[in-house]
């Protein structure tokens, strides 16, 4: 009998999404009456439960996805079962422990880990354990890997230095120079992300291949030469994140001509686009392929903006706005989410090949899902815009006034937050359900 | 269909090699400007900013949340300072929980804001935006960049 743990993963990982969604629109409530139960759940208190939550959706998902494909799917006989066990128990007994650390305020750590320090210790280990089921289990079964195993390994490699790397700061070195400490701290955030995307990267490839019943997608030329500008950037390509950091003007140097290589992206996804467009191939994984191709689009969308403000002169304007918050909800939601979902639905079709995912609410959820995605996004470009505004070409009026002018669209910031919410709830629960059917004694 | 993987085995350790340069370079870079090294006081003002997650609405260098503002320079902007700071920390306005630093913990922050002050300036308004997309930033006591 196969190992339960994967559909696990799988399940923690959709409460996660709805636990991280809940909390990000309690946090975001406060946008729109600023002392609305304050002291009892500050704005402070609820935004490290919503970005821990949402984050641990992408990974957790990520990590179920990949343990899925190579047991249930690959049919490989897992190194060890035991160890994908232990796996999930720490993450299981970490989560849990990070949300009483939140509740009781032992939040010493920074921005994305700030529960109390010492919880990335069991995090290290969950990873480390995947790492070597990983890598024994590739290793005794496959020879000359396609893009997305290597993918997958390298962001489990990196994730393990990235966030040793965010936990830097613990040491006096790092710590007692602000500049070079701030830098790094930033540094390991997008390179951290850089890892995940190789994990979540790898799945849509991997989907593809399956989907269009094509190897070559994920074997050919092109395929490995992504992997490799992705794995540059994630490399190297943090520092647009620091423009306006007074480091050495080398790391920038270096972090603007590492980012314009995505422009290649940009080109490729321009290039392809007919082509990938005019291939619907409906009648094996509906949902599955039509997430990938809502990821098309939010691809297309999230880059051009990535690749702007990815220039100096341009990010001068939008560091520091909701410009940056609409480029990480774009990628996180648009990007990460419409491929996990897509893994969601091929895996549920897997386990259930008679599971009907083409639903008429499910398709409804869809729609509205991208519907809202997009005025939510927008929503966030605009507030950016004038605070940009305010920032640089106005320069007059109090702090205060100029999040007063922002309300209409946080309201619509809001609304269409809980659009999403409620879409991916009906998309979301079918699969839960089947999830739960399939755990059962 | 496999594929032959000597050759990217090859390429990946090559970027692991520059990789690792890179970083030992990085770890040992200071910033562009000299300055102090964060003294005990500052470093548990920056505790204090940790222990309450000022960071989820605040921003430094731009970089956090964006319900309060920057607080890169609110130790040396005009109309603020360490008394508009302290006056404002337990004060509880807006969005702000009411806190309750002691006098020694305001200074601690106050501390802290002093010097990260002093590494730097953002917003950036007298940085040089070039034709070819680069910025030129204005650093602290400097007029323009090397």
């Amino acid at each position: 009998m196969k190992s339960k743990a994967p559909i696990y993963f799988l399940l923690f990982a959709m409460s996660a999404l709805f636990l991280g969604m809940f909390f990000g629109l309690t946090a975001s409530f406060q946008y729109l009456m600023p002392e609305f139960l304050k002291e009892q759940i500050p704005f402070s208190k609820m935004r490290p439960f919503h970005v821990t939550s949402v984050i641990s959706w992408i990974v957790l998902c990520a990590t179920g996805s990949i343990y899925f494909f190579l047991t249930y799917v690959e049919k490989f006989k897992l190194f060890s079962p035991l160890l994908a066990k232990i796996h999930f128990i720490i993450f299981l007994l970490t989560g849990i422990a990070i949300y009483f650390s939140f509740a009781f305020d032992y939040t010493e750590g920074r921005e994305y880990f700030a529960f109390t320090p010492v919880l990335i210790v069991p995090i290290l280990i969950g990873w480390v354990l995947f790492g070597i089921n990983y890598f024994k289990t590739l290793y005794k079964n496959v020879k000359g890997w396609p893009v997305y195993y290597w993918m997958w390994g390298t962001g489990i490699v990196f994730m393990c230095y990235h966030l040793l790397e965010a936990h830097f700061w613990l040491f006096d070195f790092f710590r007692l120079n602000f500049i070079k400490d701030f830098s790094i701290q930033w540094k390991s955030y997008g390179s951290f992300t850089g890892s995940w995307n190789m994990l979540v990267y790898g799945i849509s490839i991997y989907l593809m291949s399956k989907i269009k019943k094509d190897s070559n997608v994920a074997t050919n030329k092109i395929a490995f030469f992504f992997y490799f500008l992705g794995l540059t950037n994630l490399m190297f390509g943090w520092a647009h994140h620091t423009y306006l950091l007074p480091t050495q003007p080398w790391i920038r140097y270096v972090a603007y001509a590492i980012s314009m290589t995505e422009w290649v992206v940009l080109a490729s996804i321009i290039y392809n686009w007919k082509r990938s467009v005019l291939k619907v191939e409906k009648e094996n994984h509906p949902m599955a392929y039509r997430f990938l191709l809502s990821t098309d689009l939010w691809i297309f969308l999230n880059i051009i903006l990535a690749l702007l403000f990815s220039i100096p002169a341009i990010n001068f304007f939008t560091h520091g706005t909701h410009i940056t918050v609409a480029h990480s909800m774009g990628t996180t939601i648009g990007i990460n989410t419409t491929i996990l979902f897509s893994a969601l639905f091929f895996i549920v079709h897997q386990i259930y090949p008679d599971f009907k995912t083409d639903r008429k609410w499910i398709q409804r959820g869809f729609i509205s899902f991208n519907i809202s995605l997009f005025f939510f996004w927008i929503s966030l470009l605009i507030a950016g815009g004038k605070r940009s505004y305010w920032m640089y070409v106005s320069k007059t009026g109090l702090f205060s006034e100029m999040q007063d002018s922002l309300v209409p669209y946080y309201i619509s910031f809001f609304i269409f937050g809980i659009g999403i919410f409620i879409s991916l709830l009906i998309v979301a629960t079918p699969i839960f359900k089947a999830f739960l059917q399939k755990i059962k004694p | 269909m496999s594929t032959n993987s000597r050759p990217y085995i090859f390429a990946i350790a090559i970027l692991l090699a520059i990789f690792g340069f890179y970083n030992y370079v990085v770890y040992n870079t200071d910033g562009y400007v000299a300055v102090e090294k964060l003294s005990p006081m500052a470093v548990k003002g920056q505790q204090l900013f940790q222990n309450n997650r000022c960071w989820s609405c605040h921003q430094l260098y731009g970089l956090g949340g964006y319900l309060g503002p920057d607080l890169t320079n609110v130790y040396s902007a005009e109309g603020k300072g360490p008394t508009y700071i302290k006056a404002f920390l337990n004060s509880g306005v807006k969005s702000m929980p009411q806190f309750t630093f002691s006098e020694e913990e305001k200074n601690e922050l106050v501390e802290y804001f002093k010097q990260v002050d002093e590494t730097g300036i953002y917003p950036n308004y007298d940085a040089e935006i070039e034709a070819t997309g680069w910025v030129k930033l204005k650093y602290r006591n400097e007029t323009s960049e090397h």
